[in-house]
């Protein structure tokens, strides 16, 4: 098992933490993970991306080029990563706040109404959760419990009282791609 | 003890204090800032000393003087601020003084970019400074990696009263991976420290510690000198580190280190899924560089060639080329500068290279 993913969206909109939560996921389920977030001259507003790698196998290049999965969560990303999909890959576009369907074609796209969910939750910081659900959901990489006890692990015991928030999230995001 | 998922700095500090580091001068620059950050943090709980100095200059002299005390000692910086302290370098390798200096190096040259780079290979692995020293360079290519070498590090200052480097490329720095501190860690057997300036008075039962790097007579110049070469010999035959992956009847070897290493071989997977056979060797300590190991896997039949990758314009190629002498075609492919190959563009250049 190997899965190769780029998560990009705004600053600000928790895609390096999502990136994370699965890295933290994977080696709870005791697999091998990177997570490698873009450093360096980003600006306020801007774009910003991490590369996180699940394998069985030791992981190889922890910079992720061509990947398994892009995850975008605004249209910057989707501009910047489609082309980054390996063909038979699979991306996911927060729909809700991109207007724009994906041009490729050889590939498997998911729409997820992530800031929508949100909506329904009354807290748009749950957004980036929703993508996670629904990215698990396509993908099985790691168990929703185990992202659970990462958010926990990030969370620390003072702020528990929002993980079933957390987890309808995913909840939501998973049914939102279920076929 | 369960695995944890931390970035390279943060282990790198982490590892260096449960090595019995505790003392640790620095002065910010990225990308390593996440290792004097963490050392503000935990040196003051574990009764070390954590000091921000007023510039590198400042900080490698610090380093000097707590080595000289005895102590274990180590900084952090990177490129530019590595630069700055090659004076300190050398005078800490003229004195004959145990010290860790990481270097987690950016793009160059001048001030460069703040992205990874490994265009300080000729400057860690030649010295740097003024003078015929060698610091012992070391090159992780993980977070685990970092750990475990940097435990090794003071161990091999102590042991060969020299500065160890770690040179690592920023994306060891930023990246997080599950990493594992021995609970029980392998120390080497230390020498005593006589030679430290640990405060003497008449009656005292050794003689008074000097420490310095001024030898104004050239006959005692030259025993230091000899004294100097003599450990490195010792190093060269003692303490090489590499690995081989994939070696055995390869048609073509890479030779890569660091993070570039690591990318290297996701080309090599995909190079294989063609069914064309490459193997890497990865120096660990590219101070001593391991030109025996080296040798051994190009002298298999089976080899056609070498190809040499690094972020830089060659520099440890020049090493590489040392060591083939001529023997089998030799190869390089990389940029100056801070950018970093993906696996697909090696891929296709080992692919393309082998039609011509």
């Amino acid at each position: 098992m190997l899965w190769t993913n780029i998560f990009a969206g705004f600053g600000g909109q928790g895609v390096l933490l999502i990136g994370q939560l699965l890295a933290y996921a994977g080696m709870y389920e005791g697999k091998n993970v990177s997570w490698l977030p873009s450093y360096g001259p980003e600006m306020r507003g801007g774009t910003a991306s991490c590369s996180v790698v699940v394998s069985d196998e030791p992981v190889a290049s922890p910079c992720v080029n061509m990947a398994d999965c892009v995850i975008v969560m605004n249209r910057p990303s989707l501009d910047k990563f489609e082309k980054n999909v390996l063909p038979g890959g699979k991306l996911f576009i927060n729909s809700s706040i991109i207007d724009k369907k994906a041009a490729r074609t050889d590939i498997d796209v998911y729409y997820v109404p992530c800031n929508e969910i949100a909506d329904k939750l009354n807290n748009p910081k749950v957004a980036n959760m929703a993508m996670l659900g629904a990215y698990l959901e396509a993908t099985h990489a790691a168990e929703t419990k185990s992202v659970l006890d990462a958010l926990l692990y990030k969370l620390g015991e003072r702020k528990a009282h929002l993980i079933p928030l957390n987890e309808q999230a995913i909840t939501m995001g998973a049914e939102s791609v279920r076929k | 003890m369960a695995k944890k998922l931390m970035k390279g700095c943060e282990a790198i500090a982490e590892a260096a204090i449960q090595a019995g580091c505790r003392f640790f001068f620095g002065y910010p620059i990225t990308p390593q800032n996440d290792i004097p950050e963490y050392m503000s943090a935990r040196m003051p709980k574990v009764g070390g000393c954590f000091l921000q100095a007023e510039s590198e200059v400042a900080a490698i002299n610090m380093v000097y003087g707590a080595a000289a005390a005895g102590a274990r000692v180590m900084t952090s910086s990177s490129s530019p601020g590595i630069s700055l302290k090659q004076e300190g370098m050398s005078y800490i390798a003229g004195a004959e003084l145990p010290c860790v200096v990481c270097n987690m190096v950016r793009g160059g040259p001048g001030l460069g970019s703040i992205q990874p780079s490994q265009g300080d290979y000729f400057q860690a692995t030649r010295g740097g400074g003024h003078g015929d020293y060698h610091p012992i360079v070391l090159a992780p290519a993980s977070v685990q990696e970092a750990v475990d070498l940097m435990q090794s590090a003071f161990d091999l200052a102590d042991i060969y009263r020299t500065p160890v480097m770690l040179l690592a490329d920023g994306i060891i720095g930023q990246m997080m991976e599950p990493v594992e501190f021995p609970e029980n860690p392998v120390r080497r057997e230390l020498p005593a420290k006589p030679w430290a300036t640990t405060g003497w008075a008449p009656g005292s039962d050794r003689p008074r510690a000097v420490v310095n790097s001024l030898y104004i007579e050239v006959d005692e110049l030259q025993e230091m000198n000899d004294r100097l070469q003599a450990r490195y010999k010792e190093i060269k035959e003692k303490e090489v580190l590499v690995e081989k992956y994939n070696t055995d009847g390869a048609e073509l070897i890479i030779c890569a280190y660091g993070t570039v290493a690591r990318i290297c071989k996701s080309a090599i997977k995909l190079c294989a899924a063609q069914g064309v056979k490459v193997g890497l060797v990865r120096p660990i300590t590219v101070w001593p560089f391991p030109e025996k190991e080296l040798a051994e896997v190009m002298a298999q039949d089976s080899v056609k060639r070498e190809l040499t990758v690094e972020i830089s314009a060659g520099q440890m190629h020049e090493d590489v080329r040392l060591v083939i002498n001529g023997a089998k075609p030799v190869d390089f492919y990389g940029r100056p500068g801070s950018y970093v190959p993906t696996a697909e563009e090696i891929f296709e250049y080992i692919m393309k290279t082998r039609e011509a």
